[in-house]
């Protein structure tokens, strides 16, 4: 199975959580890890998602979490777990 | 599993430090293109680029989707047209005429730069090549993507100085040609020792003789990161910056490593190369020169540059050559001048001059490059120039080249735009003694010899 990351970074506000959360569940991406942390005031999270159900996508998926950000006034990334995995295990 | 301070951390190399593979590039070769009848060659050689390249651009984009990072170019390289074209091509317009369909290729598979409008003179010219290099400043000032390079010497061969003084008239007459847009055909033309037979960077990319039929090679990018990593440790000693060299250099390389691995199975076209290279862009904080700086240089060029230039290009590599199963074309830092913001300030700080750069090319990839010097320099200088930086490469066993733009209508002090990847730079002064007694003498400079190292 590919995972795929999603982060979101930007000013903490309430709901940040949910409606990403919402759209995941929305288009059957199921969740499979969240860590958060609050660094120098901004928020960051975490989530390793696990896509092979969803229903859309991979490019649309991306611009629609993108829009999602926008709108909530964070930013939203959602990449595959290789670049990560490249850049940090041997 | 991967934690949030990883995933963190590669992001904000992204979108920070200005991470990004520089380029994917796809070597075609164009061998069984070759027929005696010039429209069946151009015809063989546009069926086979977009035939094989119709799909590199939309891979290259749906990795760089996936992945998140940005691949800033898709391009492609291409048997050394003056063999390609040595049957068919009598005179410089038949090679004028394949330069055409070359950048007709490049536009329709939507490529930014398609490399190997070149000759491999290194000893000797065949007429064929001659006619080639003298068609490169219509080439040139015809069509938009082409990129065109000339090897003119190597540590086995010595140096073919014949064309190295040919090579002075041919890039003053590129210059005149484009003197409209500020010479800018010569930034698309180098000149080279030693180069080698994948290098995916233009302008000196070519598809070897050594090469299959065709292959993937990566270049990476990330001075910034660099820049960056050593914010962390100023003042520390050498050992510690050598060792965030080497981290960062694996991190960036483990990145091209993957591009290129994902698009070899996309393409079905083998894996390469990468290419471990510290290549700069005009952007802010994408600049090897602030590295020099961040190192503990006021500016690049100060006392000091040569070795911190050394050191850092060492470690890049050995930091690299671990991330990547394969490593090959330039590996090194690139110092342009117009493409690098760090190094343009340099050069109006009066802190780097042509001699100190050719001094840095000593010790690191690849030459001369992206300098702009007057439009009225005599082609015997150009000439003097090429040798100089070509013995460089002759006797220290590397590859080193020259791209110089002598900018027509302009002089010291004045500034010239070549716009995007390119950049702009400050004209900078030549030396003005005469050397045309010494180029103009005819023949070549023998091999050297491999014993005796001083």
């Amino acid at each position: 199975m590919k995972k795929t990351i999603i982060t979101v970074v930007g000013h903490d506000t309430v709901g940040i959580i949910a409606k990403v959360c919402t759209y995941l569940a929305d288009n059957d991406i199921n969740i499979l890890d969240i860590s958060q942390t609050i660094v120098q005031g901004w928020f960051n999270m975490m989530m390793i998602t696990d896509m092979t159900k969803a229903t859309k996508p991979f490019g649309d998926v991306v611009s629609e979490l993108e829009k999602l950000g926008e709108d909530i006034g964070v930013q939203i990334k959602c990449q595959t777990e290789d670049i990560f995995n490249s850049m940090h295990r041997i | 599993m991967l934690n949030i301070f990883e995933v963190a951390e590669t992001n904000k190399m992204i979108e920070q430090m200005n991470l990004d593979v520089r380029t994917i590039t796809l070597g075609i070769s164009l061998l069984d293109c070759i027929d005696g009848d010039i429209d069946k060659v151009c015809d063989n050689i546009y069926n086979k680029i977009t035939t094989k390249a119709k799909d590199l651009v939309k891979t290259g984009e749906d990795i760089s989707l996936e992945l998140g990072i940005p691949i800033v170019n898709k391009r492609i390289s291409v048997t050394p047209i003056g063999l390609i074209g040595a049957s068919a091509c009598k005179t410089t317009d038949d090679f004028v005429k394949i330069a055409l369909t070359l950048d007709k290729a490049a536009k329709e598979v939507g490529v930014n730069f398609i490399g190997g409008y070149t000759a491999l003179v290194a000893k000797g010219m065949t007429p064929a090549e001659e006619l080639l290099i003298r068609s490169i400043p219509d080439a040139l000032a015809q069509t938009d993507r082409i990129m065109s390079s000339v090897n003119l010497g190597s540590t086995k061969t010595g140096i073919n100085m014949d064309a190295v003084r040919l090579m002075g008239d041919v890039i003053k007459e590129t210059a005149e040609k484009t003197k409209d847009i500020d010479s800018l055909g010569c930034t698309k033309l180098v000149v080279l020792c030693n180069p080698p037979d994948d290098n995916p960077f233009m302008a000196g990319a070519f598809h070897g003789m050594t090469e299959a039929d065709s292959i993937i090679n990566v270049g990476v990018s990330g001075p910034g990161v660099v820049k960056c990593a050593l914010e962390q440790v100023r003042g520390e000693s050498f050992e510690v910056l050598c060792e965030t060299i080497k981290k960062t250099a694996f991190k960036i390389t483990r990145v091209g490593q993957l591009v290129a691995k994902k698009a070899s199975e996309r393409l079905g076209v083998p894996f390469g190369i990468v290419d471990l290279s510290l290549a700069p862009t005009p952007a802010i904080g994408d600049s090897v020169a602030d590295v020099l700086c961040e190192m503990g240089l006021e500016y690049a060029g100060a006392p000091g540059t040569t070795a911190a230039l050394a050191m850092l290009n060492d470690q890049v590599k050995k930091g690299g050559v671990m991330a990547s199963s394969y490593v090959g074309g330039l590996s090194g830092a690139f110092i342009p001048v117009s493409e690098d913001q760090g190094m343009i300030d340099a050069v109006v700080a009066g802190a780097l001059t042509i001699e100190k750069l050719e001094a840095m090319t000593c010790v690191c990839s690849v030459g001369l490059d992206m300098i702009a010097i007057p439009g009225d320099t005599p082609n015997t200088t150009i000439a003097g120039i090429i040798a100089d930086e070509l013995a460089i490469g002759m006797i220290n066993q590397k590859t080193t080249a020259v791209r110089v733009i002598p900018v027509i209508g302009k002089g010291v002090g004045e500034n010239v735009e070549f716009g995007g990847l390119l950049g702009h730079a400050p004209i900078m002064p030549v030396n003005k003694f005469d050397c045309s007694a010494f180029v103009n003498r005819g023949g070549r400079i023998p091999a050297p010899i491999h014993s005796f190292k001083n």
